[in-house]
């Protein structure tokens, strides 16, 4: 067989392989250590920061649904410090690319966090202008494209050296006007995309499963929501972008990646399969050798639309 | 050391109307099994999630699981037969640990009944069960128990097995009769695991108690089998699922 380049650059982020896990299905990494070297993968979205350590949500948190699941973990984590503190030196350790993930309720909170992780030894930020569960933050920032650029601003200004990349929400109307006013805010990547809001009944109790009532819908379900969005963003903007949704075998990720995306994540699916990610990864090499590729990245936007 | 291992079931067997038992061929991952543990059982395509099962016993290379039928995923789990394979990851979470000296009392109640099972085979001083059930038509693994040399005192909801009313009764009793007992080990609803302690507590007997909350991951990544023990949000898959009952915030 071929020898298949699988490096890719990400936005000056160089990685041997375009496979990196979802900020919040893979922790800091540790459990997954367990099974296997987690050194196999391009990089980590460590579980998203606050400012401050927070408990997160009662239960319950998540709700199967066909072919996805429902989550609202409410950012139960350590705090941007804790992390730096507790988790950071033991990632470093490992050869993988560190991206953290990071929620703040103003844009200065966002400022305040790339401040302490500019020179933490990160390689890349990735700001959530997009989760669903928490009520202040999140989400808010990620609908309004001035608010998403304030915050992208507020983030380039203290992120240092460190490449900022923005995870975008799949709940807008049109999610090209807010990749746009990210661009042109001086993000250095998007990606993209968060969960999707939902809802699920128990029909005997007539309460939601979840506490919150509504939650996050992630896995297989989405995946061509995902690719839609992922090519149209490929078309409106020139920065890298980082695909995710519904990812959970090689073809997957081939998709995202012809639909535009420069790397992939894995998410959901390392709830069913922890080996997820490294089969996507030997996947993926497999698809870009039998097409006769040299490098993997040559399939980023290779989609020919009708 | 969690691992996946692909198990040939050896055993299928059902037990009531709606509790199976599988007995699998499980190599390390059977060895490495501690009481009170669980794994992680993929069932079938369809499913997404794996479904988490209490261990209920474990010899050698093999793993014994006993589960209700209650949703999609463990009614595709009941149909598996000798033969079939599964994709098991386990042994998960923070089982029961054992007191230095004395005996234990172990306590479960309808589907928490199977890991008391290998709570008490395992316990270096013997142990004593008391176990509970919604009627007769639903009592499991009792002659396991008595096999095991572990004696058992039962309850039923309606009085038609054992004594009328709910285990907590039992506990006291035992407690009563045997001061060697040093530790109380439970598993079962909510409410059940709840009265086991304070009965527990009014003997000044320490209680563990296994929860239970809807996981993900199962291996402590994902976070939302949250469970609240000392004020904070616990998980029920990795920091449990057996907590000190003490430390729960019933």
């Amino acid at each position: 067989m071929k020898h298949v380049d699988m490096s890719v650059n990400l936005a000056g982020m160089v990685m041997k392989n375009p496979v990196v896990v979802a900020s919040g299905t893979y922790g800091f990494g540790r459990e997954f250590n367990e099974f296997y070297d987690i050194s196999a993968l391009g990089g980590i979205c460590c579980k998203g920061l606050t400012l401050h350590p927070r408990e997160g949500n009662p239960p319950p948190r998540i709700a199967e649904t066909p072919s996805g699941i429902l989550n609202s973990v409410g950012l139960q984590n350590p705090g941007v410090d804790g992390f730096i503190a507790h988790e950071l030196p033991w990632l470093r350790q490992r050869d993988v690319k560190i991206i953290a993930n990071i929620s703040g309720n103003t844009p200065e909170e966002y400022g305040i966090m790339c401040e302490k992780l500019s020179d933490s030894g990160v390689d890349m930020i990735e700001v959530n202008v997009s989760c669903p569960n928490v009520k202040c933050g999140g989400l808010q920032y990620g609908t309004v494209p001035a608010m998403t650029a304030e915050v992208t601003e507020q983030a380039k200004k203290h992120a240092g050296n460190v490449p900022v990349m923005i995870k975008l929400s799949p709940n807008v109307t049109d999610i090209t006007a807010i990749a746009r006013a990210v661009e042109d805010a001086g993000a250095d990547a998007v990606s993209l995309i968060n969960t999707i809001r939902g809802m699920r009944i128990d029909v005997n109790t007539r309460r939601p499963i979840l506490h919150m009532n509504t939650g996050g819908l992630s896995g297989p379900a989405v995946l061509p929501v995902a690719v839609r969005m992922v090519w149209e963003v490929a078309n409106t903007v020139k920065i890298p972008i980082l695909g995710m949704g519904g990812v959970a075998k090689a073809e997957d990720a081939a998709q995202m990646m012809l639909a535009g995306a420069t790397a992939v994540a894995v998410g959901t699916a390392c709830f069913a399969d922890p080996f997820a990610p490294v089969k996507v990864r030997d996947g993926l090499e497999a698809i870009a050798a039998a097409q006769g590729l040299s490098r993997v990245g040559e399939l980023t936007g290779g989609v020919r639309p009708w | 050391m969690p691992m996946q291992n692909i198990c040939r079931v050896l055993q299928a067997e059902q037990l009531t109307a709606d509790v199976f038992s599988l007995l699998l061929e499980a190599g390390a991952l059977a060895r490495a099994a501690k009481p009170g543990q669980f794994v992680n059982i993929k069932c079938g395509e369809g499913n997404l999630l794996r479904r988490p099962i209490s261990i209920c016993d474990a010899e050698g290379d093999t793993l014994r699981v006993v589960f209700q039928a209650k949703g999609e995923g463990t009614r595709w789990l009941a149909q598996r037969r000798s033969g079939d394979e599964l994709d098991v990851l386990g042994p998960l979470g923070h089982g029961y640990d054992y007191p230095e000296t004395g005996k234990v009392l172990v306590v479960g109640g309808g589907i928490g009944v199977p890991p008391m099972l290998l709570a008490g085979k395992r316990a270096p001083g013997g142990a004593v069960a008391a176990v509970g059930f919604r009627d007769q038509s639903a009592c499991i693994l009792l002659e396991d128990f008595e096999e095991a040399n572990i004696p058992v005192k039962i309850a039923s909801d309606n009085g038609t097995v054992g004594h009328h009313g709910f285990v907590d009764a039992l506990v006291r009793e035992y407690l009563t009769e045997d001061k060697t007992i040093s530790a109380v080990f439970a598993c079962g609803p909510r409410p059940m695991l709840k009265s086991v302690f304070t009965a527990a507590k009014e003997f000044g007997v320490p209680c563990f108690v296994s929860m239970e909350e809807r996981m993900g991951c199962g291996i402590g990544a994902c976070l939302v089998c949250a469970c609240s023990v000392g004020g904070h949000y616990r998980h029920v898959c990795k920091d449990g699922p057996v907590f000190n009952a003490e430390e729960v915030d019933w």
